[in-house]
C-alpha cells in the first residue's frame, strides 16, 4: 500500500461528499514512445474500492480511457464525523495501494 | 500462551502461501476483489460493450438522468463528466464514448447508501456522445450529451 493519493470527505446536510484523487499514469497501451517509436504497454487502474466502517459504497471498474491521474467524487448517506473512509485499487499490472481519510 | 503462539504460526503460514500463490500469478489482486467485466472493457465497439456489460441492448431513454459535461472540450484527455439521476435505487452508472478504442470509460456499481452521483475525468478520442447508462431498480436508462474535442486525447 503506497499513499500516492489524497481524499478528502465531509458532511454538509447529513451526505458525506467525498473527493479522491488518485496519482496514476493511466497508460492506454495505445501511446507510442517519441523517441523509440514503440508502443507504451497499458497501465491503468481497474478497480477501485470505496469502504465506509467496513462497507462496501461504491465500487468504481476503470478502463484505460479514464484520464491520468484520476479524480473522481460521490455522496452517500450514513456517515458521522469521524468516521474512517477507506479507499483501495488494483492496476492491470496487479500493483495496488490505498489510503484511509477521516470523515469532517 | 502456548495457543496463542500456534495460532500465530499457523496464521503466519497461511499468510506466506498467499504471498507465494500471489506471487506465481496464481492469484492476482484484481481477482481477489470482485470481478472486472474485461470483456465489457475490450469491446471495441458500442453496442458489443453494453452488450457484455449489461447482457442487453434494450435502454429507455430518461429525463431524469443529467450528464453534465464540457459542450467544447480543448484536451480530449481530460473532460471532467457528471452523471446525476433522481432515479429510485440505482445500482449502477457507467459511462461510455462510441468513438473510443475502448468505448467502455468507467462503471461505478452503487451501495443503496449512494446517491445517484459520480463525477469523474475520461478521455476522449475525438468529438463524440458521452452516454450516461444508469441500471435502477433492474431497469436500464439511458441519457446522453455531445462533446466537441478540439485535441483527441487517446492515441498519439
Amino acid at each position: 500500500m503506497n499513499n500516492k493519493m489524497k481524499i478528502r470527505a465531509w458532511i454538509e446536510n447529513d451526505k458525506t461528499t467525498v473527493k479522491a484523487i488518485i496519482f496514476h499514469p493511466m497508460e492506454t497501451g495505445l501511446r507510442k514512445d517519441k523517441k523509440s517509436g514503440k508502443p507504451i504497454p497499458a497501465h491503468y487502474i481497474t478497480e477501485v474500492r470505496c469502504e465506509h466502517n467496513g462497507k462496501s459504497i461504491l465500487n468504481c471498474m476503470w478502463g484505460p480511457s479514464v484520464s491520468k491521474n484520476p479524480f473522481f467524487s460521490f455522496r452517500f448517506t450514513g456517515a458521522k464525523p469521524g468516521d474512517m473512509l477507506k479507499i483501495s485499487w488494483v492496476d492491470n499490472k496487479g500493483q495496488a495501494g490505498g489510503s484511509e481519510a477521516k470523515i469532517s | 500462551m502456548l495457543n496463542n503462539r500456534r495460532t500465530l504460526l499457523k496464521a503466519g503460514m497461511a499468510t506466506g502461501t498467499l504471498a507465494i500463490a500471489t506471487a506465481a500469478g496464481l492469484l492476482t489482486p484484481r481477482h481477489v476483489l470482485a470481478a472486472w467485466p474485461e470483456k465489457a472493457f475490450k469491446a471495441k465497439k458500442y453496442p458489443d460493450a453494453l452488450q457484455a456489460l449489461t447482457g442487453t441492448d434494450q435502454l429507455t431513454d430518461s429525463n431524469s438522468i443529467k450528464v453534465k459535461a464540457p459542450d467544447i472540450a480543448e484536451n480530449g484527455a481530460v473532460v471532467s463528466v457528471t452523471v446525476t439521476t433522481s432515479l429510485p435505487n440505482v445500482e449502477n452508472i457507467s459511462m461510455f464514448v462510441p468513438v473510443n478504442a475502448f468505448p467502455l470509460s468507467a462503471s461505478y456499481d452503487m451501495s443503496t447508501a449512494t446517491d445517484g452521483f459520480i463525477t469523474g475525468r475520461i478521455k476522449m478520442a475525438k468529438t463524440s456522445d458521452v452516454i450516461a447508462v444508469v441500471k435502477a431498480d433492474g431497469k436500464l436508462y439511458t441519457a446522453k450529451k455531445t462533446v466537441k474535442v478540439t485535441l483527441g486525447g487517446c492515441g498519439g
